[in-house]
C-alpha cells in the first residue's frame, strides 16, 4: 500500500516536472481587483481562453503554454511588486498590465530584464519613450483619436465641439489627444467636461453641453457611464450628433441605454461587435465559456497570447531574447493565424496597425458606415 | 432658469438614493454606535441575491421576497451576531475597521462567485420619463424619492407613535436605564439591524436598475450616503433625508456652477463647515461630549 | 511585553534587527520590494499610532499625508534636488498641514473629527488629480530617481531596502524617545482624560495640535520614501482607501502599543502576499482574517499578547497566594 502510494506520488511528480520542463511560461499581471477589475478580469479571461485553445491543438512548437495571473489591485505600486515577482521567475513573455500608470511603472523593469511585455494600456506616451520591449494589443490613443477628430471635422462638419471625458488615465489621455487634433483641424472645443468614474447623475454635464450648443459632442466614458449620459442627453433634448469610441457604441451600451443610443457614432478599433467572422466566432466561444459578452479588453488578452504564438512560430524556437526583435515590424495575417482575428502589423515602437471601422447605432444595431484601412 | 430646474430635479433624484441608504446608517449608529463602512456593499449585495434566485429559475416577485429575506438573515441577523456583538463593547473603531474588512470581503466574494461585469437589473418602477412643467423626469427617480420618504415616515411613526418604537428609543438613548425599566435592549438592537437589512434590500431593488448590479457599485454609494448622514445629523432618521437630498443637489450645482473637476469637493467643504459650526448635523440633536 | 525578562527582550530585539539586516541579502527583487514597502508603511502607521493610539485623535487623513510627502519628494527629486532635502520639505509640509487640520480637533472630537479628516482626504486626492501643472495630474510623475547616500547609488533593490530600513530605524528611535518624554506623557494624558489633563496644567490645545502635526509629518516621511521606492506616482494610491488601510494597520496591530504599527503593517502588506497562492480568493481570505482577528481581540494583536501576559501574571500571583496560603495552613 505504502509503496503504491509512493510510486504514485513519484509518478505524479515526474509527470508534473516533465510538463513543467516543456511548458512555455507566460506571466500575466492585471487589474483583478480595485477600480480596474472589470478591465483586468476580461483581459485575464481572454488570455485563459486563448491558452486553452492553443493547448488543445498541441501548443506552440509542440510545447504547452502555461500562465500565472497576478492581481495588481489597480495600483501602480502593487503592479510593480507583482511584475518584479513575475520577472524573478523568468517568464518567456510578460502580459499586462492594462492601466497606463501601471504600465509606466513596470515597463522599465521588463526592458531591463530583456523580456517582452505585451500590455493593454492605450495612453499615447507609452510607446513614445523608446522602450524596445513594449507592445500594444490595441490602437494607442495617438492613432485612434486623430481618426475621431478627422471624422468630427470632415464628416460631421462640426465647427464647435463639446468634449466629455472620464477623469482617469484612459479618459484624460484620449481627451488630450482629441482636443489637440480638433484644434489643429480648426474645430473649436466649446465645452470641456470632466466626469467621475462611477458617476450616476449627468444632469449638470448635459446642462452645460446644452448651454454651449455645439455642432457635435465627443463622449469618452466607460460603458456604464456612457449609457447614463446617453439617457440624460435624450432627456434634456440635446440633438447634436454624438461621436465616441468603442465605449460609446458597444453592444453593452446599446443594451443599457436602449433607444437613447440610436444615432450615436463611434470609431471602433477592436470590438467584439466588429463585422468580422472570426471576431464573431471569438465572441461566441467567450460567451459560452464565461457566460457574458466580453468587452474589448477580453479581445486584447486573447490577442496577446496569439501574438506570442505567431511570433514564436515565426522564430521557429522559444527564444525570449529574440522575441521583441522578431515582433517589431512583423505582419500577422488572419489567414495564417486565425487567432489574430484581423491582419495586423507591429511597428518598431510596438504600436499596432490594423483596419478599423466607423459605426453608427441605427435602431439598436451597429451599422458600419466606413471601413478605415490599415495605414500601411 | 430651465437648466436650474433640471439640475434640481436630477439632484433630488440622486439625493433620494443617498437618503435611502443613509437612513439605515443613522439607525445603526443610534442603537449600537456602529459606523458601518460596508453600508454601500449592503446595498449592492441584495440585488445579486435576487439575480441569483432568478438564475435559479424563480420568478421576479419570488426573487424579491427571497432576496429581502436572505438580506435580513445575512446583513441583519448574521452581521449583528457574528461581527457586531463580539466587538460592541470595545469602542467604535475596531468595529468600524471590521466593517471595512467586511466591505472588501463582500465585494471580492461577489466578483469571484458572480461576475466582475455589470449586469442589468429589472425595474419594478416602469422605466421612462414623465413630463413635469415641460421637463422630462424619470419615473424611477420619482419611485426612489417616494420610497425614501415613505421609509422615513414609516420609521418616524414606528419610533414615535408605537410602544415598540419607544422601547427602541429608550434602548438607543440609555441602555442601562432601559434595561432597568424592563426594555429587552438586546432584542431592540437586533430589530434595528433587521430594519436596516430590510431597507438596504429595498434600496437595492430600487437603485440597481439605475446603478446596475456591479460588485463595485457600493463604493460610491456608501461614501455618498455616509456624507449625507453626517450632514443631515447622524442621530436623526429624518436628518438622513435632508442630508441626502442636499448632497445630491449640491453635487449637481457644484458641477454646473463651480467646476466639474472639483464637483466632489463642494460637498466635502460643506461637510467640514457643518461639522465645525453645527456638529450635530443640520437636523440632529446635540450629543453630549464623552469626556 | 512586560512579562519577559529584560535581557531576553534585548536579545529578541537584537535578533529581529539582525534578521532584518542580514536575511534579506538573499532575497530576490520582489521580496526586497515588499519588505521595503513594509518599512515605509510601518513609518506611516507609526505616525498614525502617535495621533490615534497615544493622543486619542481619530484621523482618516494619514493616506493624504503620505500623498503629500510622495508628491513633495517626486516633484523635488525629478527637478534635481537630493532626497534628504525633499524629506525635510515633506516633513515641514505635512507638519504644517497637519497642524492646521488639527484645529477642528479642538472643536470636535471622536467620530466628528474622523469625518473632517475624511473630507480632507478626498480634497487632497482631488488636488493631486486636478492640479496637473504641479502634480502631473492623472498621468502622474514617472522616472523618480533613487538617491545617492554617502556616494552610494541606491537604485538597486537591496541598497534602497537599507535606505527604507534605516529610515524606519531613525523614526522608531525618535518615536521611542518621544513617547517617553514629557510630551509623550502629555499625549497619553490627553487620550485618557482631556479634562483632567487640562486641570493638571497641560496645554491641551497645543498638545492636540502637536499630536496631529507630528503624526502627519511621519506620514510625509513615509510618502517621501514611497515615491523613490515605486519610482512612479499617480493620485490613485493616495485616495481614501490608503487612509483606511493605515487605520486598519494601527488597530489590527494594537493602537497605543509601540510595536503595534510594525505588526499591523506586516499584516496589511505581507499577509495578502502570502495568501496570493489562493489566486482569486486572496483578498477575501485577507478580509476574513482581519475580521476574525478583530473579533478575537478588538485591541489588536498586541492586545492578545497583553491579555495573555496579564492572565499569566494573575495566574502566577494566585499560585503564589496558594503556596503562601498552604504554608500558612501547615504552620497552623
Amino acid at each position: 500500500m505504502k509503496s503504491t502510494l509512493l510510486a504514485g506520488a513519484l509518478l505524479a511528480f515526474a509527470t508534473a516536472t516533465s510538463v513543467h520542463a516543456q511548458a512555455i511560461k507566460l506571466a500575466d499581471v492585471a487589474e483583478l481587483s480595485g477600480g480596474g477589475a472589470t478591465v483586468g478580469t476580461n483581459w485575464k479571461n481572454g488570455i485563459d481562453l486563448a491558452i486553452e485553445e492553443i493547448n488543445a491543438k498541441g501548443g506552440v512548437l509542440g510545447r504547452k503554454l502555461e500562465v500565472t495571473h497576478a492581481d495588481s489591485q489597480s495600483n501602480p505600486g502593487v503592479a510593480r511588486a507583482q511584475v518584479q515577482k513575475a520577472l524573478d521567475a523568468e517568464p518567456y513573455v510578460l502580459l499586462g498590465p492594462g492601466y497606463s500608470g501601471s504600465v509606466k511603472v513596470t515597463a522599465p523593469l521588463a526592458a531591463e530584464a530583456g523580456i517582452a511585455q505585451i500590455m493593454g494600456g492605450e495612453a499615447a506616451e507609452l510607446t513614445q519613450a523608446g522602450n524596445k520591449f513594449l507592445f500594444r494589443t490595441s490602437f494607442g490613443q495617438q492613432s485612434s483619436m486623430p481618426k475621431v477628430a478627422k471624422y468630427i471635422h470632415d464628416e460631421m462638419k462640426a465647427k464647435t465641439v463639446a468634449v466629455v471625458w472620464v477623469n482617469n488615465d484612459f479618459g484624460r489621455g484620449g481627451r488630450d489627444v482629441v482636443v489637440k487634433e480638433l484644434d489643429r483641424l480648426g474645430s473649436k472645443v466649446v465645452a470641456d467636461l470632466s466626469t467621475e468614474a462611477g458617476q450616476a447623475d449627468f444632469a449638470a454635464d448635459v446642462g452645460k453641453i446644452k448651454a454651449a450648443n455645439p455642432d457635435a459632442v465627443f463622449v469618452y466614458l466607460n460603458e456604464e457611464e456612457s449609457a447614463r449620459i446617453l439617457k440624460e442627453l435624450k432627456r434634456q433634448g440635446v440633438t447634436a450628433p454624438l461621436m465616441g469610441e468603442t465605449t460609446l457604441i458597444g453592444q453593452k451600451v446599446i443594451e443599457l441605454a436602449g433607444e437613447a443610443a440610436n444615432g450615436a457614432r463611434g470609431h471602433v478599433g477592436l470590438t467584439t461587435d466588429a463585422p468580422v467572422d472570426l471576431i464573431k466566432a471569438f465572441r461566441e466561444k467567450f460567451s459560452k465559456k464565461y457566460n457574458y459578452v466580453p468587452d474589448h479588453n477580453g479581445l486584447k488578452g486573447y490577442l496577446a497570447v496569439y501574438m506570442v504564438k505567431a511570433t514564436t512560430e515565426k522564430m521557429g524556437k522559444v527564444d525570449p531574447k529574440k522575441f521583441a526583435e522578431t515582433l517589431h515590424g512583423l505582419t500577422i495575417k488572419a489567414a495564417d493565424e486565425p487567432g489574430i482575428l484581423m491582419d495586423v502589423t507591429f511597428s518598431d515602437t510596438g504600436d499596432i496597425d490594423r483596419q478599423s471601422f466607423l459605426v453608427e447605432v441605427v435602431e439598436g444595431k451597429q451599422v458600419v458606415k466606413q471601413v478605415l484601412p490599415k495605414v500601411k | 432658469m430651465s437648466n436650474l430646474f433640471d439640475l434640481l430635479v436630477a439632484g433630488l433624484a440622486t439625493g433620494a438614493i443617498y437618503a435611502l441608504v443613509a437612513v439605515g446608517f443613522t439607525l445603526l449608529w443610534q442603537t449600537s454606535q456602529t459606523i458601518n463602512f460596508a453600508q454601500g456593499e449592503f446595498v449592492m449585495l441584495p440585488a445579486f441575491l435576487m439575480l441569483a434566485a432568478m438564475h435559479a429559475g424563480a420568478p421576479f416577485w419570488l426573487a424579491i421576497i427571497l432576496g429581502i429575506l436572505l438580506s435580513m438573515i445575512l446583513l441583519g441577523l448574521a452581521f449583528k451576531m457574528l461581527l457586531v456583538d463580539p466587538m460592541m463593547r470595545h469602542g467604535v473603531l475596531p468595529l468600524a475597521i471590521a466593517t471595512m474588512a467586511l466591505a472588501i470581503g463582500i465585494k471580492e466574494a461577489v466578483k469571484q462567485f458572480f461576475s466582475a461585469e455589470a449586469s442589468p437589473f429589472p425595474s419594478i418602477v416602469p422605466t421612462g420619463d414623465i413630463s413635469i412643467l415641460g421637463h422630462a423626469v424619470s419615473l424611477q427617480s420619482i419611485g426612489v424619492l417616494a420610497v425614501a420618504i415613505l421609509a422615513v415616515l414609516g420609521l418616524t411613526t414606528l419610533l414615535n407613535r408605537t410602544s415598540l418604537g419607544h422601547q427602541m428609543q429608550a434602548a438607543a438613548q440609555n441602555p442601562t436605564v432601559a434595561r432597568i425599566i424592563g426594555v429587552p435592549v438586546e432584542r431592540m438592537i437586533l430589530l434595528t439591524f433587521l430594519i436596516n437589512a430590510f431597507l438596504v434590500a429595498l434600496a437595492s431593488l430600487l437603485i440597481t436598475p439605475i446603478y446596475l448590479a456591479k460588485f463595485s457599485s457600493g463604493e460610491v454609494l456608501g461614501q455618498a450616503a455616509f456624507i449625507a448622514a453626517i450632514v443631515g445629523g447622524f442621530n436623526q432618521v429624518r436628518g438622513a433625508i435632508a442630508g441626502g437630498l442636499l448632497i445630491g443637489v449640491l453635487d449637481n450645482l457644484a458641477a454646473a456652477y463651480v467646476s466639474t473637476q472639483y464637483r466632489a469637493a463642494v460637498p466635502m467643504i460643506f461637510l467640514i463647515a457643518v461639522i465645525l459650526f453645527r456638529p450635530q448635523g443640520l437636523l440632529g440633536r446635540a450629543e453630549e461630549r464623552t469626556v | 511585553m512586560s512579562g519577559f525578562a529584560k535581557p531576553l527582550k534585548i536579545a529578541l530585539g537584537l535578533a529581529v534587527i539582525a534578521g532584518l539586516i542580514f536575511i534579506p541579502m538573499n532575497f530576490n527583487r520582489y521580496g526586497l520590494f515588499i519588505l521595503s514597502q513594509w518599512a515605509v508603511m510601518s513609518i506611516a502607521a507609526m505616525g498614525l499610532n502617535l495621533t490615534l493610539g497615544y493622543a486619542g485623535q481619530v484621523s482618516l487623513a494619514q493616506g493624504a499625508f503620505v500623498g503629500i510627502g510622495a508628491y513633495a519628494a517626486a516633484i523635488m527629486t525629478t527637478h534635481g534636488w537630493p532626497l534628504p532635502a525633499a524629506i525635510l520639505v515633506a516633513i515641514a509640509l505635512s507638519f504644517a498641514v497637519g497642524w492646521v487640520l488639527g484645529y477642528p480637533a479642538l472643536r470636535v472630537q471622536h467620530h466628528y473629527l474622523a469625518f473632517v479628516t475624511l473630507a480632507f482626504s478626498t480634497l487632497a486626492f482631488l488636488v493631486f488629480r486636478n492640479e496637473s501643472w504641479l502634480t502631473g495630474g492623472i498621468y502622474g510623475i514617472s522616472n523618480i530617481p533613487r538617491p545617492h547616500i554617502f556616494g552610494i547609488a541606491t537604485n538597486k533593490p537591496l541598497p534602497f531596502y537599507y535606505v527604507c530600513l534605516g529610515s524606519l530605524a531613525i523614526v522608531s528611535l525618535a518615536v521611542w524617545w518621544l513617547i517617553r518624554s514629557p510630551w509623550g506623557r502629555a499625549f497619553m494624558a490627553l487620550r485618557e482624560n482631556p479634562l483632567r489633563a487640562q486641570s493638571l496644567g497641560i496645554d491641551t490645545r497645543r498638545y492636540t495640535l502637536m499630536a496631529f502635526a507630528i503624526g502627519s509629518a511621519l506620514g510625509g516621511v513615509a510618502g517621501a520614501l514611497y515615491a523613490p521606492l515605486t519610482q512612479y506616482i499617480d493620485p490613485v494610491p493616495f485616495n481614501l482607501s490608503l487612509s483606511l488601510d493605515l487605520l486598519m494597520m494601527v488597530i489590527v496591530g494594537g493602537a497605543g502599543f509601540y510595536f503595534g504599527p510594525f505588526l499591523g503593517a506586516m499584516i496589511a502588506v505581507l499577509l495578502p502576499e502570502w495568501l496570493r497562492f489562493t489566486e482569486g480568493y486572496y483578498l477575501m481570505l485577507y478580509a476574513v482574517a482581519v475580521m476574525l482577528l478583530l473579533i478575537w481581540s478588538p485591541t489588536g494583536i498586541l492586545g492578545i499578547l497583553d491579555r495573555y501576559m496579564a492572565a499569566r501574571r494573575t495566574k502566577a500571583a494566585s499560585a503564589l497566594r496558594a503556596v503562601a496560603k498552604s504554608r500558612l495552613e501547615t504552620v497552623q
